[in-house]
């Protein structure tokens, strides 16, 4: 049966990285795996959607509406935007943090505030984290794509791989350990 | 065992060209392609380097495959028609070492202006057409190609599309095979080609596409899957993926890697052996066509959209009546978040400044970050066509505008990696009819929208070594231009970028503003800014709101106050606190 992963945020904040991670550890385990990227023009300030798709064999790379078995956001409104991906059934997993876009910072547009009660209605199974704030008190905001890594391994039960291992080998030398500490703190999240 | 590795597309088109022994590439940067050539300039084997534009990328490669190298040239799919006059006779000189040429087309529109399927140019060069569906097809299609480039003497033409090129899938690599430039040998009757030469290579060509035809009806990589013969799916690319996704092996398959000259026998083959046929490919009717030609009946374009990127989704509602999976909706709707020009782009003083000039300008625009600025407060660009079309379209709009007595004048921008690329010419014809034009061109350092790759006007090239910086002012100088008509300004400091619009504006003729100021994400940028940012006072901010109309990403207002929101990403460029009259904000380090 194949799994459908969504991870939504705003450009900067390390989606593909996370990502990197995931296949590999992924690959690792056995699984076929295949996995789509936007780049381009979102990189500036816009949405950054990735998608990963693993199973026994995987044909398409991209995930369409209602198709998403679980949606990580990096972005509270972002989990919002994401919604019509996640089928009935699936999870949300997302992070409070709000990062305000051109059209709300100029005043054209409002910030959906309380998004997160509607989504919890409607959904259910939503787990909020407060990775960016973890991330932020280990000393480095960018670990917080890896806090939500932690999250969402633990959510999807993808034990069997030295994922610590794997961090060590994809992220910049200098930031091992504050990483390896966002990925703790980030599976006692969820 | 053999290393398994997941790759994108673009990853696997480099490894494949590593692989293959290839010895010369270039490209100019387009989303999605830009990643192929960055990932080929890690193998030190192969000489990498960023053209011009297109034209030259294909010329060059060219040269080196008639000396008797393996090349590799790569660019969007728009790109291709910068390159189509050397593409359109390339066939007629075919291969010493083997050529392939890899578009990159963007069905969607993530990053482009149009959404043309470049298989067609296949048929209009005389090339032989390559579809890979997933990375490892990537990799071995792009070692087949030097295969049959050098078997058939022809050049090969590798259409991919964005979901191929930017998504990854498990890739098993191999050990390069070493290839030796071949012996160059002067061969004026196969590479000259004026018309009594062109004349005789014509038929050649011709011949040779016979018997790559042959070879496509019995070749590895065109494929038939027989199941249930009751449906057939004739697919090529990401669309097999698609196909495969919703009907599972419930049907039989004719899937086709190499769709030009198409396998006829084999498509006759399949129809004859299946009862309905469906044809599902992204973007024209190509493959469609080909299996109407020959007489069998098929769906294709009434039944699945011309238009944007195909999903599972979009397959299964066109051709089945199984309906999607449930989801969820809630009422509260998302506020937009387009892509904006970042804090501290040297962008933003110049739209800006534009800004104040608005009602005695028409803006035209170009390819690059600066195509932002269309968007809300700055609403700067009022058309945008093709890379160098910001300057020419002006020349014309300027004549239009005097026919109707229209008294503004336009405004033409591009950036400084879009002026090597064919902004030169446009800016020759300007000086050399004296357009009443404003032309702006937009220096920021670096080719910026594809993520910072060198131009002629950066002092390293694509494999790190030093290379002749060439200067784009001292282009604009050496057409002639009277200098008096050249402004070279800060486009953060509004004072100046302000009087040289004015400037422009009152003086007739050609007048050319040359904004300098590094891209803000520069490395070089970055490091010297060090911790430099702004600050808000909120005792002595009024809330007047003048600092928001720049419209930057890291300044937000709360409370009926001013404040730097994201203190990481500004940079204290100081463009907002130019517009604040009391005096709240100051820049520290």
């Amino acid at each position: 049966m194949t799994k459908n992963i969504i991870l939504v945020g705003v450009g900067g904040q390390g989606t593909i990285l996370t990502t990197k991670v995931l296949s590999k550890g992924l690959v690792e385990l056995g699984y076929d795996v295949k996995m789509s990227e936007i780049h381009g023009m979102s990189q500036r300030g816009g949405t950054v959607t990735t998608q990963l798709r693993y199973g026994e064999k995987v044909y398409a790379p991209n995930i369409g509406e209602h198709e998403a078995d679980l949606v990580v956001a990096f972005e509270k409104m972002e989990a919002l935007r994401a919604l019509p991906y996640l089928k009935k059934g699936g999870a949300i997993i997302t992070d409070v943090r709000e990062i305000l876009p051109m059209p709300v910072l100029t005043g054209e547009e409002e910030y959906p505030e309380d998004c997160l009660k509607d989504l919890k209605q409607t959904v259910g199974d939503v787990i909020v984290v407060k990775a960016a704030e973890k991330a932020e008190e280990l000393g480095n905001v960018k670990c917080q794509n890896i806090c939500l890594l932690g999250a969402l391994i633990k959510k999807l039960g993808l034990d069997g791989v030295d994922w610590k291992a794997i961090i060590k080998d994809t992220v910049p030398a200098k930031v091992v350990d504050v990483n390896l500490k966002a990925y703790d703190a980030g599976r006692e999240m969820a | 065992m053999k290393e398994k590795v997941i790759m994108s597309g673009n990853e696997a088109i480099a490894r494949g060209a590593y692989e293959a022994g290839v010895g010369f590439a270039s490209a100019y940067p387009g989303t999605p392609s830009t990643e192929i050539l960055e990932n080929v300039a890690k193998y030190p084997t192969i000489d990498s380097r960023w053209a011009n534009n297109e034209k030259v990328a294909v010329e060059m490669a060219c040269g080196a495959q008639a000396g008797g190298l393996r090349t590799l040239s790569c660019m969007k799919h728009v790109g291709l028609n910068v390159a189509a006059d050397p593409v359109m006779t390339i066939a007629y000189i075919g291969s010493n070492g083997g050529m392939l040429i890899v578009s990159a087309d963007d069905p969607g529109m993530h990053s482009s202006q149009n959404e043309q399927d470049n298989r067609y140019y296949s048929k209009l060069g005389k090339l032989i057409m390559l579809e890979p569906s997933d990375s490892q097809e990537c990799k071995d299609f792009t070692k087949l190609a030097y295969e049959l480039s050098e078997k058939y003497d022809l050049v090969v033409l590798m259409r991919v599309t964005t979901r191929v090129c930017h998504s990854k899938s498990i890739v098993t690599l191999e050990d390069p095979i070493p290839t030796p430039c071949k012996k160059y040998v002067t061969n004026v009757e196969k590479r000259a080609m004026l018309p009594a030469m062109a004349i005789k290579r014509h038929i050649v060509v011709e011949e040779q596409l016979k018997k790559v035809e042959e070879y496509a009806n019995n070749c590895p990589i065109n494929t038939t899957e027989y199941n249930d013969t009751k449906v057939g799916i004739i697919t090529s690319g990401i669309s097999y993926q698609h196909a495969k996704e919703v009907f599972g092996d419930t049907v039989s398959y004719l899937k086709l890697g190499l769709t030009n000259p198409m396998p006829g026998k084999l498509i006759d083959e399949f129809c004859e052996k299946c009862d309905t046929i469906h044809v599902i490919e992204e973007g024209e009717p190509f493959i469609e066509t080909a299996v109407k030609v020959r007489g069998h009946e098929c769906t294709g374009k009434d039944k699945i959209t011309i238009q944007g990127e195909l999903t599972a989704a979009i397959v299964q509602t066109s051709l089945t009546d199984k309906p999607l999976e449930e989801g969820y909706t809630v009422d509260v709707k998302p506020a937009d978040r387009p892509p904006v020009l970042c804090a501290g782009c040297p962008h933003r003083g110049f739209f800006y400044s534009f800004t104040k000039f608005r009602d005695k300008v028409v803006a035209l625009g170009d390819i690059g970050c600066y195509g932002l600025g269309v968007q809300t407060p700055f609403f700067g660009e009022e058309m945008c066509v093709c890379m160098g079309g910001g300057f020419s379209t002006t020349i014309g709009m300027a004549e239009a505008l005097k026919a109707q007595n229209d008294p503004r004048k336009p405004l033409g921008f591009l950036g400084d990696s879009t002026f090597f690329h064919s902004g030169l010419t446009s800016l020759i014809d300007a000086v050399h009819t004296n357009a009443n034009v404003i032309l702006c061109l937009l220096d920021n350092s670096i080719t910026g929208m594809t993520g910072h790759q060198q131009n002629a006007g950066t002092e390293v090239n694509l494999m790190g070594k030093p290379v002749k910086r060439v200067d784009c002012l001292d282009m604009v100088m050496a057409t002639g231009i009277d200098a008096d008509r050249v402004h070279v300004v800060n486009p953060i400091d509004q004072k100046e970028m302000d009087a040289a619009i004015k400037t422009s504006i009152e003086n007739d003729g050609l007048q050319v503003i040359v904004t300098r100021y590094p891209c803000a994400l520069l490395k070089y940028v970055i490091k010297e800014r060090g911790n430099k940012h702004l600050e808000v006072n909120p005792d002595k901010c009024v809330g007047c709101k003048m600092c928001m109309k720049v419209a930057c990403p890291s300044l937000a207002f709360k409370d009926g106050k001013a404040y730097v929101a994201d203190v990481a990403n500004c940079t204290g460029c100081g463009l907002c606190s130019q517009n604040c009259k009391v005096g709240a904000m100051t820049i520290v380090e």
